[in-house]
């Protein structure tokens, strides 16, 4: 590298060509300098920081001087094991990412449909734009936003109390997080199915038709399996990062995820870090497990 | 595809042996940080320095959120040229952490009782020599070797501000007005309480335990038995369902009661003052049972690199004026009994209103914040320690 820049002071334009004549010359030499440094950062930043938590759920913590002691025991996955809270903790988080992911479908599946196979160009643009937007804002700005809307004294209450219903008491319980959740996480849902819907050729729906299928049939038997890997793909998104999400159950639930325990081991309660790995490992576990079956569904050609 | 596969194998494999080389790397580097610091622990703790030198030109904090208000940090970057940098905390626990993780980055802590103790057992906090803090002298008697920072006659740390967790209620939602913390436990205000989220809250559940139910003998709601103990936890546990959320930090609680989805709970009194400005119809009094509370100390980290700049930093915090700077800020009350007639001409009627002037027996009706440990002074070692806590704790939220 030294030495080209050297050349380079001296004639820019006949070092540029002999660089370009080694790429060219060696394929391999290209993959290697565009995948090499973001490939060696995710490297020693992610997987080698995954070893690190991973080895480290069978480490422990002395209580009386809080560090941690590098002696190998299967105490933090005892505990887990024994204690029915976390059982119940992590059902709950389980549970609640399958419900996330389940709404998402539903609600973005018809939302692509009319996006890839039925808007017109512009207005095809224009709910692009829309999915878009909410991202474009701050994550805490909207879900404080969901925090007024669902107060006591907030939006919804104040538009249910105006047709007459009665007022809901859904703030700060289970049913918000699932609602935030759902809302956050929706785009995820939308871009993928989109994607593999957008992908499915006129032809074969004509040819489905011709054949002899009805709408529905067409929609069940060609349209659906062609588009799983796009829904599974998003399922992938939705469900990850529910499973992963600490805020949202902070600021507008009040019981506590797999996120929360572990945030509170880490910064907060007992700097239990050897807990909290072992604990982080359980989402760990079950996303690998998700991701083999996505895997046989198909949804990485989806990607 | 099937080669393309191949190679995808081969690249996890690749990051495999990586990750596992890295890990080796980190292991070996963390312990050889542990072992040195622990060697300077040691040396630090045995000598007092006997006057304060020049400042080092700089100072890191760790402080609760207010402790350090540009008001009285930049006369004091003025005068002494130590330039003041903080990191605020959001609970004893997390002051616990940062110092512990934190080595030399840090030199001060503003510690409430119950990290106090916590911080002077893991050697994480150095003695200081109250002679060189010129306004000790004003001190109320109750905070100048007060258990929480002062061990075997050794002062880690010069006490700063105190106050009572109080009981917080909208006057208009809430009638007759409370009288006792049995209101927080009570399924008439079901959905529409609130309590800190923090293990040492069951300590205020022993606290009411101890006077509506004599009969379990609790004297100290830090020093409890196992039976005690699961009687507070059992209480808490039956509180559960009544609530509305468990704050995590103040401004949560002042949303939930701007808001109307709380209507009564636990609190500090820099809530009731925040809402109150807001107009929001609210007022808090400290129960017939009495009430917990916190009493902060400012403490040197035993690494720190700035101990020149942590002297003179505690030495103008002691000083009357900004004691009584930061207790109207806050709500708070100061440790320095000649701050009264200073809050009085910065805000009238401040001195009583935050119980500068009240006599000692009010300091004495509030069971301050500590750390509980298994030796709760019985000799009997039979109480249950704060792993306990913080464990019921989960369990409690579910």
């Amino acid at each position: 590298m030294a030495a080209q820049a050297d050349e380079a002071g001296r004639s820019t334009r006949a070092a540029r060509r002999r660089l370009s004549t080694t790429f060219w010359r060696r394929p391999w030499l290209r993959g290697v300098s565009l995948l090499g440094p973001p490939a060696g950062i995710f490297l020693a930043v992610y997987i080698a920081a995954i070893g690190v938590l991973f080895v480290s759920a069978f480490w422990t913590l002395d209580p009386f001087t809080g560090e941690i002691v590098h002696r190998w025991g299967l105490g933090n996955f005892r505990t887990l094991w024994n204690d029915h809270t976390y059982w119940r903790i992590a059902g709950r988080t389980i549970g609640l990412a399958a419900a996330v992911t389940a709404t998402d479908v539903l609600i973005a599946f018809p939302f692509a449909y009319f996006m890839a196979r039925m808007a017109s160009p512009r207005l095809r643009t224009l709910l692009f734009v829309l999915v878009l937007l909410p991202l474009w804002s701050s994550y805490l700005a909207r879900i404080y936003a969901w925090r007024l809307i669902l107060a006591n004294d907030g939006a919804l209450n104040w538009g249910l109390g105006g047709l007459g219903l009665p007022h809901q008491h859904i703030a700060y319980t289970n049913w918000a997080v699932w609602v935030v959740f759902s809302y956050v996480w929706l785009p995820f849902m939308i871009l993928p199915i989109y994607a593999s819907l957008e992908r499915i050729p006129d032809s074969y729906l004509e040819a489905s038709g011709d054949l002899g299928a009805r709408r529905w049939t067409t929609f069940r038997r060609v349209i659906l399996p062609l588009a799983l890997p796009g829904v599974v793909a998003g399922s992938i998104f939705t469900f990850s990062l529910t499973l992963g999400d600490y805020i949202t159950p902070i600021l507008v639930g009040n019981t506590q995820f797999i996120g929360n325990v572990v945030y509170r081991d880490v910064l907060g309660l007992t700097y239990n870090l050897p807990f909290a790995a072992a604990f982080a490992t359980i989402p760990l576990a079950v996303m690998g497990v998700y991701l083999v079956l996505a895997r046989r569904a198909g949804a990485f050609e989806a990607l | 595809m099937r080669k393309q596969h191949r190679h995808v194998l081969g690249w996890a494999a690749a990051a495999l042996v990586v990750g596992a080389l890295a890990l080796v790397a980190a292991g070996c580097g963390s312990s050889g940080s542990k072992s040195g610091g622990g060697s300077g622990t040691t040396s630090a703790a045995s000598s007092l320095p006997s006057s304060i030198g020049k400042g080092e030109g700089k100072l890191s904090l760790v402080a609760w959120e207010g402790y350090t208000q540009p008001q009285w940090v930049k006369p004091f970057e003025q005068q002494t040229g130590c330039k003041v940098t903080s990191k605020y905390a959001g609970s004893s626990d997390e002051m616990v952490t940062l110092i512990r993780q934190g080595g030399s980055q840090y030199d001060m802590v503003s510690a409430s009782g119950d990290a106090s103790l916590r911080l002077i057992r893991g050697h994480d906090v150095q003695p200081m020599n109250p002679k060189l803090i010129p306004d000790y002298e004003n001190f109320i008697g109750a905070l100048k070797s007060p258990p929480h920072n002062t061990v075997d006659g050794v002062h880690y740390g010069i006490s700063l501000q105190w106050g009572p967790n109080t009981l917080l209620y909208n006057t208009q939602k809430v009638t007759p007005a409370p009288a006792s913390w049995s209101s927080i436990y009570d399924p008439k205000y079901k959905g529409q309480i609130t309590v800190p989220d923090n293990p040492i809250q069951i300590a205020d559940a022993a606290l009411y335990l101890s006077k509506a139910k004599p009969s379990l003998g609790i004297a100290d709601p830090y020093e409890l038995t196992q039976p005690q103990f699961d009687a507070a936890v059992k209480l808490m546990k039956q509180q559960r369902p009544l609530l509305k959320k468990y704050w995590a930090l103040a401004s949560d609680e002042i949303d939930l009661f701007k808001n109307g989805d709380a209507v009564i709970g636990a609190s500090w009194p820099y809530q009731t003052n925040t809402l109150k400005a807001d107009k929001v119809p609210v007022t808090d009094l400290i129960p017939k049972e009495g009430a917990t509370g916190w009493a902060d100390t400012w403490m040197l980290t035993s690494k720190s690199k700035h101990p020149n700049c942590a002297y003179l930093w505690t030495k103008w915090v002691s000083t009357a004026k900004v004691q009584a700077q930061q207790a109207i800020y806050f709500g708070e009350t100061p440790a320095n009994t000649k701050a009264c007639p200073i809050m009085d001409q910065l805000s009238p009627g401040s001195c009583e209103q935050y119980h500068a002037n009240a006599p000692a027996s009010y300091f004495k009706s509030i069971k301050f914040w500590k750390t509980p440990s298994a030796d709760c002074g019985n000799g009997k070692n039979d109480c249950v320690d704060y792993t306990k806590w913080q464990q019921a704790w989960t369990e409690i939220k579910g």
